[in-house]
This record gives structure tokens, C-alpha cells and sequence, in this order.
């Protein structure tokens, strides 16, 4: 008699075909900048279920919803421009699934954007992205000569603790721009105007950096920790980075042509 | 008044704290209700970490019964790690719930539950952090009532200083008593000050400073009584009797955090009568309550919308024991399939398992853990604990599993219970190597495992084996290192047996909590004190941390670590809970302890939900009866929505 094979497909497991990829901008505000990569994950896993959205499944097992990510902001760190894609059984309108799962999420995980993409991948690609990052304690004279001679720099080695070991990474070859934003843009800004009003307006500096997608990943700590090394300039607090925008270099440098 | 969020004292904390999401709040599912709109608001507390404490149902179930109500609101709180805890006594940041970031201290109640022992000194790291008074004897009339609840309350005593009031049992009707006599007492102007609120509450839960303790001069307790009239001598339990009318929870808080139970939860019965002499839960929670499958079916329904889990667990002490059980899984299964939502039973016994349940659970094609506790390895020392399964009964149970798919099955068994010998113990390898033997046969596959695990046995209150010795905890490491070398001695079964344990010396001072008195508190102090935090993480706990504490704290007293935990009581010690009342009457647990250790074999009992009532005394003495089915009511399977079909 043949030896049964447990592992055999059940006919009832068969999961149907996706149909139809979006892509889904979403942000990650306030109190949930803490969420980590699987955190988020969790969340939209439970959210589409919540929203009762049509989402394909993995085949197999131990069945997963078609969920894929781009690489998400590190813990701690804000975002309005991450992106994922799902997979549906059933097409649907991309407004309604917006609002559908932006209401089965958390508050601070929200959707802003969904959109189609037969590649369920974002149009144009996720070269580089730009971030805002607030500096208590530092003082804008300061930061304007550390980022004056951060971006004349030929190469700004940096060494990052990780899961599997010290990295060492060049955190000038990643950035593409970098800048102070003027103390007058500070109050108007909700983010850095809560905090400046926390540390005092002259200690509260605001840097704008375009940074490339390069691998492995320079982070924007690490780029204040070659300022940091480099120019002396340390917050007095943890700094407050959002992602503001992630798309293709030229889209966020306001580059044209190739 | 509002009292202000401390969020922006925390956040810039949390950059420096491992997983900080457990600390933010913000939940599907939580609220925050407005702070001058309650009268009465209550901080629930779970001590141990988030991802313990937020899938613990009794907080969940209290959160939502709390915050139903009008004029009431509930936060959660939960220990904070000790990088934090770093981190706010450097910064002064006081104990604060994840839901609004209120400070403790604002609160009116302080609402701790306690499913182990080994949470003790958590509690006195959220009441230092809180800002509030160790002591019930030093706090004022602007603190947080601190209130006990749960499993691990029904001895109260070695933390009975720390704690003004305890409920003993079910906390649903409990805390709105509780919030209804707080109202009235603030509504009153504060009538006799803290003082008057205690009184008040006596008569409806458990206030250790109106009870004096004395003890005779070998340390054995003489008396325990009331100090004051208007207190009564002895505390009864709460019992919640209908289940279907308090289907909590109706909407369960979702965590972004990862947490130990990632799934929808809802308990299917309340109670156990199997009769474990071991078992405490099987004792204080008598008797047994079914909620009806239809009750079930609805709270499944919209508990899975509402969370958006993929996995149900049908929870109770036995859950294959619900009288419906099979067509309960039937009908979920039936309703679910095709959505990739999976059920799981985590507790089953052995001789209720069953095919049906076997397909039902894997229908969906998971095949979550399944685990079994026959608890001794040999048959004899399973009648002394009067955990009647058979090794016939265990080996059927698991050819099913493995013929159903399941490749690995986990065994739990305990060390060191009362008259358990090495061979006792020994004869878990023999049980082992049956059940892959058998499995392998059934399966038709060589690659099936099963994983013993086994933990030393904590005498606990309330049970027939509240009088016995505690094995020391040398002899329970010796058994359990000659375990490990019998099932490792077989080669051709080794590999797939798999062999967790967890050592002696924990449970030896899990005996010392479990079964302490008042003057335990001083040894909890003294641990605490010296750093202990998280006593239930084999990480954190420190044997030599609480030998010291015991020996400096129990200085001059004629009681010791030994004599709380390995040593024997007669019946006419008075022991620190008997002014307790869980409804057990004391005389039938004493028999029950005798008959479990007759020199000719251990007397059984049986199931009173089948046999006649043998007279534990439960249901005269707290005016409650079994409520068990079946209804012969199924839900619609066909449809996501149960929609309720008579047979």
C-alpha cells in the first residue's frame, strides 16, 4: 500500500486567483510611528479581514493573505509615503477599498491613496525618499555649517549596530539633497512646531534630505550619526524623522529629463 | 478636573525602550471615554508585560462590562519592562494606562488580576511607579483603592498588606457592585474617609486590614478575625450563573503589538468538575457553566468582524467537555471554510478528543498545537490525582491526531505530586515511546513527533492537596534529569521525542506564594526590593534573590522557606485561607486528600455533571447549580452569520 502523503493539496484549501493588485499609500502618524515593519504587517493582515475585503491567499498550509511590502520606515520613525500592494479575488473600486480599510485600521495607520497597478508594484519605481527630521536642542547656525560641510564631503563612513553585527555604510553616497528648513517654517509645521515648543524655538532645527534606496539601506540616523561624528551637532532629545515622500529620483528632486 | 495625558513625557522615552508599540496604545477596539464624564474609573491592571496581559480575557471582559456603563470608565495598565522602568524613575514619569496615558494615581481604582502567584512583585513595581503608598495601611484618601481579583487572589494573604480589597471568583457583577458603592460613598461626600468606603466594602468582597491574624509559637496561625463589627468572619466567591447573559467580550481589544495569543477568544463554558485533585481552577470556579451554542455562534460571528482574527478559540478549562462541543466545531467549521479562519481548542482532555473534533479543527487545513495533559505518567499516580485517563484512552487519542494529520502532539505531566516515586516518572519515557510507536502505525510515517513537558507541581489553596508537602526541589531536578536520560537512551525513538522541563526551584517559591501567609508579604518586599521584577520569566527570576529575601525577611520567626512549601499540614491547622470561601466544603477536600493517598490505591471521583452530586458543597453553599446543555439548537453553517436552526 503507498505510504499516504499528508501533505497532499486538500480540495478544499484550493484559494482563489487574485484578479486584481492595488497599491496602497498609507501613513504612519502619531503614537503608531512606533509600530516596527511586523507590526504594521499584523495590522493590515487584520485590517483587510476587519474591512472585509475580497484578499487573496497563499496556497499551502498555513494560508497568508497576498499582502507585499515596500521596504517600510524603521520603527520610531514616521511616515506619509509607505506603500504596499494586496491582492483581491474580486475586483474592486479603488475609492472604496481607501475608505474600507483606512476605517479597519488603527488610527495613525491611515490609507491615503489606493491605486491600481497590474504590476502590484508603485508606478515608477521607489529609487529614493525624502525625509523631514526634526532636531531638538540643535541650534540652525549649527546645523546649517554641519550640512554645508556634510555635502561637501567626498564619503562619510558610519558604523550601525544590527541583528547581525557592526555595518559600515556611507551615509554621503546615499544623499542626494540636503537642507535647513528656514526657523520660520518651523511653527507652521505640526510636527516641528509641537516639539520646538517643547525645547524652545532657537534649539529646534529642521533638516530636508533626499536620500537613495541603496543597499544595505542607509537610514536617516545614519546620516545624523556621520553629522553627529563629523560636525558635533547632537539632539538633545530623539529626533522626530518623518518620510514625507518616496518615489523615483527625479520625482523627488524636481530633476527632469533621464 | 481632566488630568492630562503624560504621552508627551513618555514619547521621548520610547525611542530608547525595546518594542515601544506595546506602550502607545491606540488598539482597534480600546477607548477612552471622557474623564469628566465618569464619576467612578477604574485602571485595570494586568502585572506582567503587554504581550501577556492584553489577551487576558478577565481585563478584556471587565474593560468592556466597565465602560458599557454611563458615568464609568476603564484604562488598562500593564507592567512596564525594566528598560522603562529605567527610564521613568530617571525622568519621574509615573505608572501610566496605555489608553489616554491618565497617571494610575488619578484613578479611583486600581483593579490588579492576578492569574499566577509570580506576579507579586510586579504589583508592588506598579504601585511604587504609580506613586502610591506600598502599604494599604499608609494610603490616604486621595489614592487608588488597590483591588485583587483572579485565579492567584484566592489566597490573597502574603500580599493581603499591599491590597485594600480582594474579590474572590467571577468579576463581572462583582466590579459593578464595587463601582456602585464607590459612587454612592463619593456622591455622599466621603463618609468617613477611606475608612468608610472599606467598611462599606466588606460586606461585599474581601478587606484583609479588617482581619487580625495571630499564630501559635511554632508559627502555625491560631485565629483569623474580624477587628471591627459589620465584617463578616468569612468572604464568599462571586458566581456569574448564565453565561449567555454576560457575553463578553463582545469586541476585543486588537493588538498592533505581537502578543502570546493571537486570536479571537470566547469561552465556551466556566468551570470544571473533572475533579483534579491538583487542579485548582477545577476547584474555585465549581460549578460548571455552558454558554449555549447559539450564544457562541453569534459572539464568534461578531468577534471575528470586529478584530478581523483569522483563528477562534473555543477557551474553558476542558473545552471538549462542553456538552455540545461537536457541533459547535461542526458549525463554525462549516461556517467558516473557504474564509481561512481557523478554530482551536487550547485546553483538551485526552478521553474527550475525538475524530469529529480531530476533522473540525483541521478543516481549514492548519493543524494548530494539540496538546494533552495526562499529567502522570503512570496509572496509579494518575488516580492519586484523580486524573482518570487511561494509557488505552491516550494512545486512541493521539492515533487519531496522527492519523488526522497532526504530525506533532505535546504531553504535559508534572513532577513531584504526592506519593510519586522515580518510577512514577519514569514511565512517562515508556508512555512516549508508545505514542510515537502507535503514531508512527497510524500515520503510516516515520517523521511524527511528540514533546514531553513536563513542570514540578505547586500545591495549591483550595484543593485536596492543600495540605500536602511540596516535593523538594532537588528531588523533582533529579527525576527530571533521569527522564531526560530515559528518553534520550532509545535510539530509534529519541529523535522524535522532543523533552521540555522547567526545574524545581521556581515552583518551589511559586509553593511559597501560593500557600503564604501574611508574613510573606516581608519576604515579598525584601525580593522586590532587591530587584526582582517579572518572577514568572526564567530570564528574570533568581533563586538566591528569594532564598535571601526569605531568610532576612523571616528572621526570628519560627517559619522558614521549608515550612511553607515542603511541609505537610493535618486537618486541624487553620489554614491563611480558611476565612475564604470558595464553597468547597473543607471536610470533603480533607477526604478527597485522604482518599487520593489510601495505601490500598486511590479512591475516584467522578464527574458530577454525570453522575450524582458527591457533595463538594459548591452549589448549596453559594445558591448556584450546573448549567450545562445540550440545547439541540445548530447554527446555520452555511451562512457567516449564525442564523440560529432547530433540529
Amino acid at each position: 500500500m503507498p505510504e499516504p502523503d499528508l501533505r497532499r493539496p486538500n480540495p478544499r484549501l484550493a484559494q482563489l486567483p487574485a484578479v486584481q493588485h492595488l497599491v496602497v499609500r498609507y501613513a504612519k502618524r502619531g503614537k503608531m510611528r512606533f509600530a516596527s515593519h511586523r507590526d504594521v504587517a499584523r495590522a493590515f493582515e487584520r485590517g483587510v479581514r476587519r474591512a472585509g475585503l475580497p484578499i487573496a491567499y497563499s496556497a499551502g498550509f498555513s494560508p497568508h493573505p497576498k499582502i507585499s511590502y515596500a521596504g517600510g520606515a524603521p520603527t520610531g520613525v514616521a511616515s506619509e509615503a509607505e506603500y504596499l500592494s494586496i491582492a483581491l479575488t474580486v475586483r474592486q473600486a479603488e475609492t472604496q477599498v481607501c475608505q474600507r480599510l483606512d476605517a479597519a485600521l488603527p488610527d495613525g495607520i491611515d490609507v491615503i491613496d489606493v491605486t491600481e497597478e497590474t504590476s502590484g508594484a508603485p508606478k515608477g519605481g521607489l529609487e529614493a525618499s525624502e525625509w523631514r527630521v526634526v532636531l531638538p536642542g540643535v541650534r540652525p547656525a549649527a546645523a546649517e555649517q554641519a550640512v554645508a560641510s556634510f555635502l561637501t564631503l567626498g564619503e562619510a563612513p558610519v558604523e550601525r549596530l544590527t541583528d547581525k553585527g557592526v555595518r559600515c555604510l556611507d551615509a554621503r553616497a546615499a544623499v542626494v539633497e540636503m537642507n535647513v528648513i528656514d526657523a520660520d517654517e518651523i511653527a507652521a509645521d505640526p510636527d516641528g512646531g509641537q516639539r520646538a515648543a517643547m525645547t524652545g524655538h532657537e534649539d529646534c532645527t529642521i533638516i530636508r534630505m533626499v536620500v537613495l534606496h541603496t543597499a544595505p539601506a542607509v537610514r536617516p540616523e545614519d546620516i545624523l550619526t556621520a553629522l553627529r561624528d563629523g560636525n558635533g551637532i547632537a539632539a538633545s532629545s530623539p529626533p522626530l524623522t518623518t518620510r514625507l515622500a518616496q518615489g523615483s529620483r527625479a520625482l523627488l528632486t524636481g530633476e527632469t529629463g533621464s | 478636573m481632566p488630568v492630562e495625558s503624560v504621552f508627551p513625557r513618555l514619547e521621548p522615552l520610547l525611542p530608547r525602550v525595546r518594542k515601544p508599540i506595546q506602550y502607545v496604545g491606540g488598539e482597534v477596539g480600546s477607548v477612552v471615554k471622557d474623564w469628566d464624564a465618569a464619576d467612578v474609573r477604574w485602571a485595570l491592571c494586568y502585572p506582567d508585560a503587554y504581550e501577556v496581559g492584553l489577551p487576558n480575557q478577565g481585563i478584556q471582559i471587565l474593560y468592556e462590562v466597565l465602560n458599557e456603563r454611563d458615568g464609568v470608565l476603564a484604562e488598562r495598565t500593564y507592567t512596564v519592562w525594566p528598560d522603562l522602568e529605567g527610564l521613568m524613575r530617571e525622568t519621574g514619569l509615573p505608572q501610566f494606562t496605555v489608553d489616554a496615558h491618565r497617571p494610575v494615581s488619578a484613578f479611583d481604582v486600581l483593579g490588579v488580576s492576578f492569574a499566577t502567584e509570580m506576579a507579586y512583585t510586579n504589583l508592588l513595581t506598579v504601585l511604587d511607579l504609580a506613586g502610591i503608598p506600598l502599604f494599604s495601611s499608609e494610603r490616604s484618601v486621595a489614592h487608588p483603592l488597590v483591588i485583587a481579583g483572579g485565579h492567584a487572589a484566592f489566597n490573597p494573604e502574603p500580599i493581603a498588606d499591599f491590597l485594600d480589597v480582594v474579590v474572590l471568583g467571577d468579576g463581572e457583577q462583582a466590579v459593578l457592585a464595587i463601582t456602585d458603592l464607590i459612587r454612592g460613598w463619593k456622591r455622599a461626600g466621603q463618609p468617613g474617609g477611606r475608612d468608610g468606603l472599606l467598611l462599606k466594602l466588606a460586606t461585599v468582597a474581601y478587606v484583609p486590614r479588617f482581619y487580625d491574624v495571630s499564630y501559635h509559637s511554632d508559627g502555625r496561625i491560631s485565629k483569623i478575625v474580624p477587628n471591627r463589627s459589620g465584617v463578616p468572619a468569612t468572604v464568599s466567591k462571586y458566581t456569574v450563573m448564565d453565561l449567555d447573559a454576560w457575553p463578553y467580550p463582545r469586541a476585543p481589544i486588537v493588538p498592533v503589538a505581537e502578543t502570546v495569543h493571537e486570536r479571537y477568544s470566547v469561552e465556551i463554558f466556566r468551570g470544571c468538575t473533572r475533579g483534579c485533585r491538583f487542579c485548582q481552577a477545577g476547584m474555585i470556579t465549581r460549578p460548571v457553566r455552558e454558554r449555549s451554542i447559539t450564544t457562541i455562534g453569534s459572539m464568534v460571528a461578531a468577534g471575528v468582524a470586529a478584530s478581523g482574527f483569522d483563528e477562534v478559540g473555543l477557551l474553558s478549562l476542558s473545552s471538549a467537555d462542553h456538552s455540545e462541543i461537536n457541533e459547535i466545531a461542526v458549525d463554525l467549521a462549516d461556517c467558516y471554510e473557504g474564509t481561512n479562519v481557523g478554530l482551536s481548542l487550547p485546553s483538551t482532555r485526552v478521553d474527550a478528543f475525538n475524530v469529529t473534533l480531530a476533522d473540525e479543527l483541521s478543516r481549514n487545513g492548519r493543524r494548530s498545537g494539540l496538546t494533552f495533559a495526562p499529567e502522570g505518567g503512570s496509572e496509579r499516580l494518575r488516580k492519586v490525582i484523580n486524573k482518570m485517563v487511561t494509557e488505552e484512552d491516550l494512545i486512541r487519542t493521539v492515533t487519531t491526531a496522527y492519523a488526522s494529520g497532526w504530525r506533532q502532539v505535546k504531553l504535559y505531566f508534572m513532577c513531584g505530586l504526592p506519593t510519586e516515586t522515580d518510577a512514577d516518572v519514569l514511565a512517562i519515557a515508556q508512555l512516549a515511546r508508545r505514542v510515537i510507536a502507535a503514531g508512527r502505525a497510524a500515520a503510516g510515517r516515520r517523521d511524527i513527533r511528540c514533546t514531553v513537558s513536563i513542570g514540578g507541581f505547586v500545591p495549591k489553596p483550595h484543593t485536596p492537596f492543600q495540605w500536602a508537602a511540596q516535593c523538594e526541589p532537588e528531588v523533582v531536578d533529579a527525576r527530571l534529569r533521569a527522564l531526560g536520560g530515559a528518553l534520550r537512551a532509545d535510539r530509534a525513538y529519541g529523535k522524535a521525542i522532543g523533552y521540555r522541563y522547567h526545574d524545581g526551584r521556581p515552583g518551589q517559591i511559586e509553593g511559597l506564594l501560593s500557600r503564604g501567609d501574611r508574613r510573606v508579604g516581608g519576604v515579598i518586599l525584601a525580593a522586590w526590593r532587591d530587584g526582582a521584577r517579572f518572577d514568572g520569566w526564567s530570564e528574570h527570576f533568581s533563586y538566591e534573590r528569594w532564598q535571601r529575601s526569605a531568610e532576612s525577611a523571616l528572621v526570628g520567626e519560627p517559619v522558614d522557606l521549608a515550612w511553607y512549601t515542603t511541609r505537610e499540614r493535618d486537618y486541624s491547622e487553620v489554614l491563611p485561607w480558611d476565612h475564604l470561601d470558595a464553597g468547597l466544603d473543607r471536610d470533603w477536600l480533607w477526604q478527597d486528600w485522604q482518599d487520593s493517598i489510601a495505601p490500598e490505591g486511590a479512591a475516584e471521583v467522578e464527574d458530577c455533571r454525570w453522575t450524582p452530586c458527591y457533595e463538594c458543597g459548591v452549589c448549596p453553599a453559594m445558591g448556584t447549580e450546573i448549567q450545562v446543555g445540550p440545547t439541540g439548537v445548530r447554527l446555520d453553517g452555511r451562512r457567516l452569520l449564525p442564523v440560529v436552526v432547530g433540529r
